[in-house]
């Protein structure tokens, strides 16, 4: 997964200096921050770039990961490589709904391919991509860990269980 | 008889609330431990005549585990749960934090106890959004009860458990690549040892417990580790939840005996959907060897019966597989699994399993040779074994066991470059 281009020197400082990370989101980060001890801040960064994500339209830049970074009191690298790292997060913009369906075992024997061809035909994009309007991002996934109710997917924070083309329509639908 | 442990509320009105669990006895063993302050020996001596293995897969004998801590050195020490779920087929953990979070708050404060932790971390994986939010309501029903926090219950003894979340990555349900990520890093497993009872979360002695295992001991110490015992067979005690997947008729969380005949809990998922044949089992989740169904037919649903079928029971995550399914598909859906979520950091895995996801992959697609069936065992046995920790086992065993089982199936499409069911 592709990083942002790191910024040129100079840049760094200054953006820091406007912070672009809430009052709101570093009150949630402060939480998190109080449940590990006072020399392991950096115990906070997974689920604090989970908040800085979600208050930027579900996705990471590198001026947002260099905040948060000096905020924590830890290198830029080490925030960069752990969110490079974890599936969940984002480093281009994503769609206002983001559809993560899952494709692995369990889900496949049930028929999640036909949920990914509906979706790709219905939308006229691939997997990874983006709708023109803005609205939706399909994304292929491994096993969420609800495969009795396979095949499912994630639709930004709710499971949605046995899936058909017909009932997943009717989900979307719903979604502004 | 099923049921009877981690999923003994779930036929109770809105069994995550404090009042529910508490109607059922939730919450009687901490009190009574607290009150009489029961000696850690004790309460290891009663989960060891219990059985309790670990039932995130490794099925290691947790009383034995609790016991390395080294509960009498002077500074913090911490449990961890791992409810980091995420082993293809294994869906329990998430039913365990939706429908009964107390039982593993009671169990983790237990364990705390018992390890000389006062400090515990519930680790849920990023994607658990609704159950992160049941195990969070249920700590702040147990913190205003005065069942958590600092001299709880006015026992002199401090026990504050926190909620932690993940951001997708199989690895992290490896122990040690869990505390990496805990304290901020990438999920790149640890060398061991040292093992996390000496060297675990922030360096401090750490237990790491399986949700369902930690959900288990207050039910374990409440009716006592020989009931746990006889529910199921000698070395393996106790009940199981059983995620009864793939085609069957009805896929659901099975919580039955250890022992109980494969056929039986086949039976109880309402057999085989649409009238099928049953064609293949993997017993314990996407990294234990896959079974042919005169196998699996024939065995019990425990360790040793499991294992004496040529599989392991893993974490009990049954995925069944009629005939229509192609092994070959199957397989290559799995080994792609492994490529994409091996961590990189040992060499084996990480070009390993590239190799085997795209030479599956190219015989699903009808491009293989005849020299590729050999590749794969061979590059399956050079991962094995040569890795810091199981994700490397685990992209192997499937491979060499479908091959073993299902090797003319792969052989049909190296030479007709088409599938043997469905054309």
């Amino acid at each position: 997964m592709a990083i942002d281009a790191v910024e040129q020197k100079g840049g760094l400082a200054e953006s820091t200096q406007a912070k672009l990370i809430s009052k709101g989101s570093y009150a949630a980060i402060d939480k998190w921050i109080a449940k590990y001890p006072a020399e392991n801040r950096q115990a906070a960064l997974i689920p604090a770039l989970h908040i800085v994500q979600d208050a930027n339209k579900g996705f990471l830049t590198t001026t947002l990961m260099d905040e948060l970074a000096h905020y924590l009191g830890i290198p830029e690298i080490a925030v960069y490589e752990v969110a490079s790292f974890y599936s969940m997060f984002e480093h281009k913009p994503v769609g206002r709904h983001k559809i993560s369906v899952c494709t692995n075992i369990s889900c496949m024997l049930l028929g999640s391919e036909e949920i990914v061809e509906h979706l790709k035909k219905k939308f006229g994009i691939k997997l990874g991509q983006t709708t023109a309007d803005g609205k939706f991002t399909i994304k292929e996934v491994e096993c969420l860990g609800a495969c009795v109710g396979a095949p499912m997917c994630l639709i930004d924070r709710d499971y949605h269980e046995h899936l058909t083309p017909e009932k997943i329509d009717a989900i979307l639908e719903k979604l502004d | 008889m099923a049921n009877e442990v981690c999923f003994s509320t779930l036929h109770l009105k809105k069994p995550w609330t404090l009042s529910t669990y508490e109607s059922a006895g939730g919450y009687k063993v901490w009190k009574r431990i607290l009150k009489e302050k029961t000696s850690p020996e004790e309460i290891i001596s009663e989960l060891k005549t219990s059985a309790l293995r670990g039932r995130g897969g490794a099925g290691f004998p947790t009383g034995l585990k609790w016991s390395f801590m080294p509960r009498n050195t002077p500074g913090q020490k911490y449990i961890v749960c791992n409810s980091d779920e995420g082993e293809p087929g294994t869906c329990k953990d998430r039913d365990i934090l939706r429908y009964n979070p107390h039982a593993l708050i009671e169990g983790m404060a237990i364990a705390g106890y018992t390890i000389g932790a006062t400090v515990g971390y519930n680790y849920m994986r990023g994607e658990f959004y609704e159950p992160f939010d049941r195990f969070e309501a249920a700590l702040k029903e147990a913190y205003k009860a005065g069942l958590l926090g600092k001299n709880v219950l006015n026992s002199k003894i401090d026990f504050d458990l926190y909620s932690h979340i993940g951001a997708g990555a199989y690895i992290c349900g490896e122990e040690t690549a869990l505390l990496e990520s805990l304290e901020g890093k990438k999920g790149q497993p640890r060398f061991k040892p040292p093992f996390p009872a000496s060297y675990g979360l922030f360096g401090r002695p750490t237990t790491i417990n399986n949700t369902e295992t930690l959900a288990s001991v207050p039910y374990i110490l409440d009716k006592g580790g020989k009931w746990f015992a006889d529910l199921g067979k000698p070395n393996n005690g106790g009940s199981k939840i059983f995620c009864m997947t793939g085609h069957v008729k009805n896929p659901g969380n099975y919580e039955v005996p250890m022992g109980t005949p494969f056929a039986e809990l086949l039976a109880m998922a309402g057999g085989m959907r649409d009238g099928k044949k049953l064609k293949a089992v993997i017993p314990g989740g996407s990294s234990t060897p896959v079974l042919p169904a005169a196998l699996a037919m024939g065995m019990n649903m425990d360790y040793d019966s499991i294992a004496k079928a040529g599989s392991m029971l893993g974490a009990g995550s049954v995925i069944v597989m009629d005939e229509t399914t192609c092994m070959v598909k199957a397989l290559a859906r799995l080994s792609y699994f492994y490529y994409e979520e091996s961590c990189g950091q040992c060499t084996p895995c990480r070009e390993g399993t590239g190799w085997l996801s795209r030479v599956v992959n190219r015989i699903e697609k009808g491009k293989g040779r005849q020299e590729d069936l050999d590749l794969l065992v061979d590059v399956a046995n050079k991962i094995g074994g040569r890795t810091i920790c199981g994700l490397g086992d685990a992209a192997a065993m499937p491979v060499t066991s479908f091959l073993e089982h299902f090797r003319d199936e792969f052989q049909f499409h190296v030479d007709h470059q088409r599938c043997l069911v469905g054309g």
